[in-house]
């Protein structure tokens, strides 16, 4: 069983916003949908979610007692309490009361929210936020799990707690979509779709991405004289197309970050 | 602070409502308000029955504007029409005896008719005047009734579009538009919960009004529970409305003001429709809320019966249908599932 988009098109108004997008994921697996701001990511999602209709192309869903899905907002209700707030999506499931009680708790424990669970919604932190909106996507055990930017504004430590409960997730056989602003958290997932002014930059397995560029990235300790080039901490990247080495620096194995910024610069040759 | 005043005129002008809200409701009102906001009655509308309809239509003063001479009409058709709001002043002329009976729920025509009554009787010794419905001519008996719709307006109207705008803004919408439930399931759970408030709101005005203020209640309440009924429709769909081409709450408030205004100025609750110039009168009989009143004044003070009300419940009913429909369409919309997406969409199961 599988699920997705293929060769999806969206347009809004008189805007492209996604064209021919491919992404297919499968029970298990997580898939990683990343890209700068106005990329196509939450218009993406928000097709998954069934809150936009596709202009062209096809999509894959389970059932909608089946997406659990949480919006870049969190999703939660700033006025009711974290488990009032489960307690509603397990109502609107037709949850039995003893199975919503049984999976709140187990919820409220893998999230960590048990402590919190009779706070308001608004007088969460962000992150504390953003786990309650992820715990309420999970309440009805969904097929697919699609989340809009999660660990946005998120603190490192809540980011780990918040992808150990995604992993979870996956390995108890739901398939996961999740946005992200992030290159550098997309390397977890199975499965990569990079959008760049929404088209597929690149798309595959970290490793084939990897794999996909051609040419060589290398570090380079003062600032290049290139057009593709970057800058990542105090040091200088340089991407060249042949592979041939520039004046001064030596050959990098990029992470995905360098990557993508490579494959970006490479498609626009733009300069950063 | 150069700066700041350039800063502020700039978000000004791009806030259209705003800037509405600032050049257009001044006019606005100075053109309502010169035009609606008079208590002076000039003509009392005025039946005459009994066997001396004709002379007694004769030698009233001008500003008794006669619409009926009946010679074959007695008291019970003179009760009839009043209890219809058809007329002001209704005389029954009888052989020796001239009895004029004045709508007191009409406040400011009632006053009026007194007043003409009194300078009348001079030449008609036998004249005996009885004011019906509100025989003390207080201003509570007239507005309690209309205070009830306007707390409708309020509870409707801007509570519920504040509702409605609070999910927008915190991004909820867009959750409930994801989970399993039907767009109707979504909508009345939504509006519920003001609908009773609402109604819960009328009761207590209602029972405090007459109870405090000694306002009767002389009719039946199953035709002002039908009427409420019908206009809180009216009210939520209003709000509804209102909600679903706001931003924010801010925006929210300024528009179901916007709505509630007029209403609460050219409805009859303060002034009289019929001393209002035609050319804003007619605003007045466009507005639900004028109806509403004529059922809360017919019930309560008049004992209308539903055939003697049938107008404006009808209209209501038509406005309720019209603005409610219209409100359950935009909701649905502003719902925004994809789920009707067609070939296009493949749903599995």
């Amino acid at each position: 069983m599988t699920w997705g988009v293929a060769g999806l098109g969206v347009t809004i108004g008189s805007q492209v916003a996604l064209s021919g997008i491919d992404l297919e994921v499968h029970p298990g697996m997580i898939a990683a949908v990343v890209g700068g701001d106005g990329a196509g990511k939450t218009t993406l999602v928000r097709v998954l979610g069934r809150l936009i209709r596709p202009t062209s192309g096809r999509v894959s869903l389970p059932a909608r007692l089946n997406v659990g899905y949480q919006p870049s907002a969190s999703g939660s209700w700033p006025d009711l309490t974290v488990t009032e707030n489960l307690r509603f999506v397990a109502d609107a499931h037709r949850m039995s009361s003893g199975d919503a009680r049984k999976r709140l708790d187990e919820l409220l424990a893998a999230t960590g929210l048990e402590s919190a669970s009779d706070r308001l919604a608004s007088q969460l932190s962000g992150g504390m936020r953003q786990k309650l909106g992820v715990a309420m996507a999970l309440v009805a055990r969904p097929l697919l799990l699609v989340l809009d930017e999660p660990t946005t504004g998120v603190d490192p430590v809540s980011r780990s707690e918040l992808w150990r409960l995604l992993s979870k997730t996956a390995a108890q056989g739901a398939a996961v979509v999740f946005t992200t602003t992030y290159l550098d958290e997309s390397e977890r997932a199975a499965h990569i779709l990079a959008l760049e002014s929404g088209t597929t930059l690149v798309e595959g397995p970290p490793d084939s991405i990897r794999d996909s560029l051609a040419g060589q990235v290398w570090r380079t300790p003062d600032k290049p004289d290139s057009p593709y080039r970057w800058r990542r901490g105090r040091e200088w990247r340089e991407w060249t197309a042949d592979g041939s080495p520039p004046a001064a620096g030596s050959p990098l194995e990029p992470d995905l970050t360098d990557l993508l910024t490579a494959a970006t610069l490479a498609r626009d040759g733009k300069l950063i | 602070m150069w700066a700041m005043i350039v800063k502020e005129f700039r978000q000004v002008r791009r806030d259209h409502r705003t800037l509405a809200m600032m050049i257009v409701m001044p006019v606005v009102l100075l053109v309502v308000f010169g035009y609606a906001a008079s208590f002076d009655v000039s003509g009392i509308d005025t039946a005459v029955y009994g066997a001396g309809a004709e002379d007694v239509a004769t030698i009233l003063p001008e500003t008794f504007e006669v619409e009926i001479v009946d010679s074959a009409g007695d008291v019970e058709s003179a009760m009839e029409l009043l209890r219809k709001a058809e007329v002001v002043l209704a005389i029954v002329a009888e052989e020796s005896q001239v009895a004029a009976f004045v709508d007191g729920s009409q406040l400011f025509a009632a006053r009026a008719a007194s007043q003409a009554l009194a300078t009348a009787a001079q030449a008609m010794p036998s004249l005996e005047i009885e004011i019906l419905f509100n025989p003390g001519l207080e201003t509570s008996a007239v507005l309690v009734p209309g205070l009830g719709g306007l707390i409708l307006l309020f509870v409707g109207t801007i509570i519920t579009s504040l509702g409605v705008v609070k999910e927008r803004q915190a991004g909820t919408l867009e959750q409930l538009a994801v989970m399993p439930l039907r767009p109707s399931d979504v909508f009345i759970g939504k509006i519920a919960p003001y609908f009773l408030v609402a109604s819960l709101d009328l009761v207590i005005v209602l029972v405090v009004g007459t109870a405090l203020f000694d306002v009767p209640f002389n009719g039946s309440v199953w035709i002002l529970a039908l009427g409420s009924l019908m206009f809180l429709f009216v009210t939520l769909g209003l709000g509804v409305l209102v909600s679903s081409v706001s931003e924010n709450q801010g925006q929210a408030i300024q528009l179901a003001l916007m709505t509630l205004l007029p209403q609460v100025l050219l409805s009859g609750l303060i002034f009289p429709l019929e001393s209002m110039a035609a050319g804003v009168r007619w605003l007045g009989y466009v507005l639900p809320l004028t109806y509403f009143n004529l059922v809360a004044q017919g019930v309560m003070l008049r004992d209308a019966a539903f055939s003697d009300l049938l107008f404006p419940l009808a209209l209501l009913a038509v406005l309720g249908v019209f603005i409610f429909g219209l409100a359950v369409l935009r909701f649905r919309r502003d719902l925004g599932s994809a789920d009707d997406a067609g070939s296009k969409l493949e749903a599995g199961t």
